[in-house]
């Protein structure tokens, strides 16, 4: 066990201590809150792993935007002190296809790696990423900014939609 | 000169030297909050013609110490509605988030410290710069859950209005600093410091110009652009309306006292003086000396750039208070307008037009390409400008009001009439009159001043 192992596992309870918590608290902004703690752990492991510029990128736009959103939603529509009761939660459901999505992943990577070491290779700076995107990956790139474009122009439409 | 060699200086101070970094740059915090909010007291005093803060030390110099230490020994009072833990949470959130971004801000060149040759600079990153838009961005969730937890209503539009101000304003923050990474090649905080550091030359038609090498001076636009959202960014005057005290009694912090309340106000300068700091590394030369004293050899060396650095901040520190004494608020929708419908496509045109010319300059062209390129752009920007949609006729927003006693039609707004003449008081005369419609007023006013609000 390296120091990165170590860190690795710790930050990996972490994550999924607080993944737990999301679905688990009665609270619906501390459930954005420990969504935080998730992103951030994700965000650490990837600081482990040496990729620099991920890492701060995924503070930056999970942190700074997605989940601020997210709160900012709740609190414009209700953002209730307190715990509440009525949260509507399919339990079992919820279980079923969380456990089928870890198992089914954790098998696929067991699978295709098995006891295979990797070495880490270099650190994943900002050239080495910009490299492989826009030479190597520009395509799927390319389509992932124009879903985007997609989702939001749909959005535009739907929130206008009632005016008319 | 000397310069440092990038990134390649960092990492070796023995653990001494690092925590003496630490709380240099701690102290340097908390000495420029004190003495930022003296010096907007009495620079916005000047600008209203009174004095300002005079009685506490020279000049009033200790009146913002006086200020803290009074608050320090405040009753803390917390909401009964209050969630406990958020509640306590927020300040300290926004009051790391403020202290961790200087940490990769360059203060000077290396120097020696007790025989170390260091960097005065506690940290730096290949990607240091992201680092200070990391810990603004999570500077929001102090000032979001503060609102939220106080668990009252006008911290809580305050604290919805914050998050959608910040959010907004650091999508064209981010893209004006774009430009800056696209010129230096580089996201760490010293490297662009260097890159600045020698004049640039541009060949132009044939002609060889020498132009400053601060962004400020060659990255215009970005340089505006990046001032405008950093004012956005932490909320000050005129884009101050998460606090406007005017509508919201103090915004997200009103429900808060004491020491909490302490760490807000601390927050919001530090973050100023961070968000100007940021400024000065990217635009304005970092530590090096400006012109005229570049012509003294000396200027750039050993602990002098100290004093460039912060006599450039004081002079940031200056406009922002400048701002606040001299714009009023801007009402939301004209600043959301502002921010995404102007500051936003003129970044994403700027950057555009920059890349184009990196490229034109890079792949070294021959005259008659280059020429072609050149004339094709301008033949396209010409067609955008004059097939460009006319702006709208803009409505006669004031005018005389119509007989109903409104401006804008029926459904305007109502207005009382120009010559009005004041009623005479029902309690001055011996026997009471019956006021009639002509002398209270117009028609309209009576009836729809609830409607108004």
């Amino acid at each position: 066990m390296t120091v990165a192992d170590v860190l690795l596992t710790a930050i990996g309870a972490v994550v999924v201590g607080s993944a737990l918590l999301v679905v688990t608290t009665r609270h619906i902004v501390h459930a954005g809150l420990w969504l935080v703690v998730t992103l951030t752990g994700v965000a650490a492991l990837y600081l482990v792993l040496t990729a620099e510029l991920v890492a701060w990128v995924q503070i930056l736009l999970y942190l700074g935007a997605v989940v601020v959103l997210l709160l900012f939603a709740v609190m414009l529509t209700r953002a209730p002190i307190g715990a509440r009761d009525d949260l509507d939660r399919p339990r079992w459901p919820g279980v079923l296809v969380g456990l089928g999505t870890a198992g089914s992943l954790a098998a696929l990577l067991a699978n295709a790696y098995r006891w295979d070491k990797i070495e880490l290779p270099a650190a994943g700076t900002a050239e080495r990423i910009g490299e492989h995107l826009f030479r190597s990956w520009v395509l799927p790139f390319e389509l992932v900014g124009l879903l985007l474009l997609a989702a939001l122009i749909g959005a535009i439409a739907l929130s206008r939609s009632g005016d008319e | 000169m000397t310069q440092a060699d990038g990134l390649a200086d960092f990492g070796h101070d023995p653990w001494w030297l690092i925590l003496a970094k630490v709380l240099a740059v701690f102290v340097f915090l908390l000495l420029m909050t004190i003495f930022a909010i003296w010096y907007e007291r009495r620079v916005v005093g000047r600008m209203q013609v009174r004095p300002g803060p005079n009685r506490n030390g020279p000049f009033g110099l200790l009146q913002s110490l006086a200020d803290g230490l009074k608050l320090i020994f405040k009753e803390e009072i917390i909401p009964r509605t209050a969630d406990r833990v958020v509640y306590f949470l927020a300040p300290v959130i926004s009051g790391v988030c403020a202290f961790t971004a200087f940490a990769v801000i360059p203060f000077g060149p290396t120097v020696s410290i007790f025989g170390h040759r260091s960097p005065l600079q506690l940290a730096d990153l290949p990607v240091a710069v992201l680092v200070v838009l990391a810990c603004s961005s999570i500077g929001v969730y102090g000032i979001v859950l503060a609102g939220w937890a106080s668990g009252s209503t006008y911290p809580l539009l305050g604290a919805l209005r914050s998050s959608a101000q910040m959010i907004s304003y650091e999508v064209a923050m981010g893209l004006s600093i774009v430009a800056v990474f696209m010129t230096a090649g580089t996201m760490s905080t010293s490297e662009i410091v260097a890159a600045q550091a020698d004049a640039q030359r541009l060949v132009l038609f044939g002609q060889e110009i020498t132009i400053p090498g601060w962004y400020a001076v060659l990255l215009i636009p970005s340089f505006l652009i990046y001032f405008i959202s950093a004012v956005g960014e932490t909320n000050r005057a005129p884009f101050d309306l998460p606090e406007a005290e005017s509508e919201l009694v103090g915004g997200f912090h009103t429900e808060y006292s004491s020491m909490k309340f302490m760490m807000f106000y601390l927050a919001e300068y530090i973050n100023m003086i961070t968000i100007s700091g940021l400024c000065v590394t990217l635009f304005l030369g970092g530590w090096h000396a400006p012109w005229p004293l570049t012509l003294w050899s000396g200027a750039n060396s050993g602990w002098l750039p100290l004093v460039w650095f912060t006599a450039k901040l004081l002079l940031l520190l200056f406009v922002f208070v400048w701002l606040r004494g001299t714009l009023p608020r801007l009402r939301y929708d004209q600043f959301m307008r502002l921010g995404w419908k102007v500051l936003l496509p003129v970044n994403l045109a700027w950057i555009v037009m920059l890349a184009g010319i990196k490229v034109i300059q890079r792949e070294s062209l021959d005259g008659s390409v280059r020429t072609t390129i050149i004339a094709g752009v301008a033949v396209v920007l010409l067609l955008v400008v004059t097939l460009w949609p006319a702006a709208k006729e803009p409505e006669p927003m004031l005018g005389m009001p119509d007989p109903a006693g409104r401006i804008g039609g029926a459904d305007g707004f109502p207005l009382p009439p120009l010559d009005l003449q004041v009623p005479p008081s029902p309690r001055a005369m011996p026997t009471p009159v019956p006021a009639t419609a002509a002398d209270t007023g117009s028609d309209g006013a009576e009836d729809s001043t609830g409607e108004e609000a």
